[in-house]
């Protein structure tokens, strides 16, 4: 994971929903996360996750990309528009490219994967909540990728290509930096490398460039 | 009867079954075709029977195609010629058994000849749809074509033979058992087919999963066995990521010939190897991707070299591997957040080591840098440009 900045949580613990179709792994977070954070609820498909984080309203939903009857993505798709405070952190055994990219697309803040250590995702769920993006160094890769090349003729450039800075934060991710070492690195602050971080994340949500969804199967990443 | 009938095809070079039929219908315009059978066999020398073996050159297609029909014209030449003569058993029986004889000539003459149905092929599109007819390319025409002839020249007999009342019965008859036999069998032949269609989209399931069982038993059973017997946390730990590398490898399709000289399946395998070895995990990101040459294997040894040194001497359980292609070079980065090192008064051992991925990448053409600092962890950092093709 990219980020084990320490920050002391003040004030009530964070509320956390988990969504996830395996039964073993659920319950495996659920008595990790428990000391650290409130956990509201679960659920094993979409439509109880859909019910269940309407009825809770927690901060942070953990949401598996693959789940029977339509995955994470169409939980966030229902669930956004009318609980914007709910944040999002994808969580996947899949490291399939399009996977990750289409649920981050629906709006997700970040992704990260089930081998993630306990402390790691913790401070994931952490930084979700703060409104931060989270990228992990293989998301940081999918990104480069995805936009790599020429941005698509007719489109925003704005949203169609990263800016050079961008790129270079993007880089010390994906080779295992955490946001305080690129931030000395790169000799800016923590702020700026996460105000990098969000604007990728926006880029990738709305960008048309369509190798977003095509490339992967091209290029068969994983 | 005598090989008569083949000695002169062979002769004249056009198919024997031609022949045969020109006879019978020269046998049919006043006897003319008896008296000629007989005449040729009596004055045809006997062929060689090693000659005679031997099969016939073959002619190119054309010139097969020139010299059935010359014959043909030669054959309605003499037909006509004994018309005139007066030597003709009548219209009404000698035209409908010429029309029938070339019909049956349309469908049999060589349908068995392979080489010309091969050679038929090839030239297919350079030939007329006429002379495709001719040729069993397009057989299914040649015989369509050939019936309506036969079936002309009977309907011509029998109107000619005030019989065509009778045989509209017949034919009535044949319809009418033709649809009940049909009617009996149809469904079951139906169903005969699309058994034999579900048996083999069974067979196929069937095929795959166990395929997919053999596989399952030589890897995952086989690490789950190892687990339960692994001794020590970090033991079970590699296994499983080991065993879990090599599963979505196999999932999501990196495996395959083609993607075994790729950079991203030659990076992971590294990954791999150094995981399986050293207990550490390594996160391995390859974005964009080139084939293997011998200059990108050098680079990725030697960045198996410095991943190899940061899982020896690091003191990690992870460390990070990432590559990138770009259009102008190949970079690889390996960095660990462990102990660290000062690279001014580094310890003997490992400054040969850092000197080895120097020298490796020296000899590829490229460059490496190793930057570390006590407590800050250690990069190494490999670059090789790209001859612009």
């Amino acid at each position: 994971m990219s980020a084990p900045t320490h920050r002391d949580t003040v004030g009530p613990p964070i509320r956390v929903f988990l969504v996830d179709d395996h039964q073993l792994f659920l319950s495996g977070v659920r008595s990790e996360l428990g000391e650290q954070f409130e956990m509201v609820g679960h659920a094993h498909d979409v439509p109880s996750a859909m019910a269940g984080i309407r009825a809770t309203g927690p901060d942070v939903v953990l949401l598996d990309v693959h789940m029977p009857g339509g995955g994470g993505g169409a939980v966030i798709r229902a669930v956004a528009p009318q609980h914007p405070e709910v944040r999002f952190l994808a969580l996947s055994v899949s490291d399939a490219a399009d996977d990750v990219i289409e649920v981050i697309r629906a709006g997700a803040r970040g992704y990260v994967t089930k081998s993630i250590a306990p402390a790691e995702l913790a401070q994931a769920i952490r930084h979700v909540h703060e409104g931060d993006a989270v990228f992990s160094p293989r998301l940081a890769g999918f990104v480069l990728d995805a936009f790599a090349g020429e941005a698509p003729p007719r489109s925003d450039p704005e949203l169609d290509q990263l800016t050079a800075r961008e790129r270079e934060v993007l880089r010390h991710i994906a080779r295992g930096y955490a946001y305080k070492q690129i931030a000395r690195q790169l000799h800016i602050s923590v702020k700026t490398v996460e105000s990098h971080v969000s604007a990728v994340l926006r880029k990738l949500q709305l960008s048309n460039r369509h190798q977003l969804t095509r490339w992967a199967t091209d290029r068969r990443l994983v | 009867m005598a090989g008569v009938a083949a000695g002169l095809a062979d002769r004249l070079g056009v198919d024997h079954v031609m022949v045969r039929l020109a006879l019978v219908v020269l046998a049919f315009a006043g006897g003319v075709g008896v008296v000629a059978y007989l005449l040729l066999w009596a004055f045809t020398p006997e062929a060689d029977a090693a000659e005679g073996a031997e099969p016939r050159p073959p002619g190119g297609r054309r010139q097969d195609l020139e010299r059935a029909v010359a014959f043909a014209f030669v054959v309605g030449g003499t037909l006509l010629l004994l018309r005139q003569a007066g030597v003709w058993f009548g219209d009404a029986v000698v035209w409908p058994v010429a029309l029938g004889a070339l019909g049956s000539a349309l469908i049999w003459t060589r349908a068995d000849d392979a080489g010309r149905a091969r050679f038929a092929r090839v030239a297919s599109r350079a030939r007329s749809p006429v002379e495709g007819v001719l040729t069993g390319r397009l057989s299914r025409t040649r015989i369509l074509l050939g019936g309506l002839l036969i079936a002309g020249g009977m309907a011509a007999f029998l109107a000619a033979n005030n019989a065509l009342v009778a045989f509209r019965n017949v034919v009535f008859a044949v319809v009418v058992t033709v649809t009940g036999v049909g009617l009996i069998l149809g469904p079951w032949v139906w169903r005969m087919g699309r058994q034999l269609a579900e048996e083999r989209r069974q067979r196929i399931r069937s095929e795959e999963r166990a395929e997919m069982a053999a596989h399952l038993h030589d890897s995952v059973l086989q690490s789950l066995a190892l687990i339960q017997r692994a001794s020590t946390p970090q033991e079970m730990v590699s296994l499983a990521r080991g065993q879990e590398r090599e599963l979505r490898a196999w999932l999501f399709g990196r495996s395959g010939p083609s993607a075994h000289d790729l950079l991203g399946t030659a990076i992971e395998e590294m990954a791999g190897r150094v995981e399986r070895l050293h207990h550490v995990k390594v996160e391995a990101v390859v974005v964009g991707g080139c084939r293997v040459d011998d200059r990108v294997q050098g680079l990725v040894q030697a960045t198996g070299e410095a991943v190899m040194n940061a899982a020896k001497h690091a003191g990690v359980d992870a460390l990070s591997v990432y590559v990138e292609v770009e259009p102008e070079q190949v970079s690889a980065f390996v960095r660990d957040q462990g102990k660290g090192f000062d690279p001014a008064a580094v310890p003997e051992d490992r400054r040969g080591i850092a000197d080895s991925i120097v020298g490796r990448m020296e000899r590829a053409g490229g460059t490496a840098v190793v930057e570390s600092a006590p407590g800050e962890g250690t990069e190494v950092t490999v670059r090789l440009g790209r001859r612009t093709p």
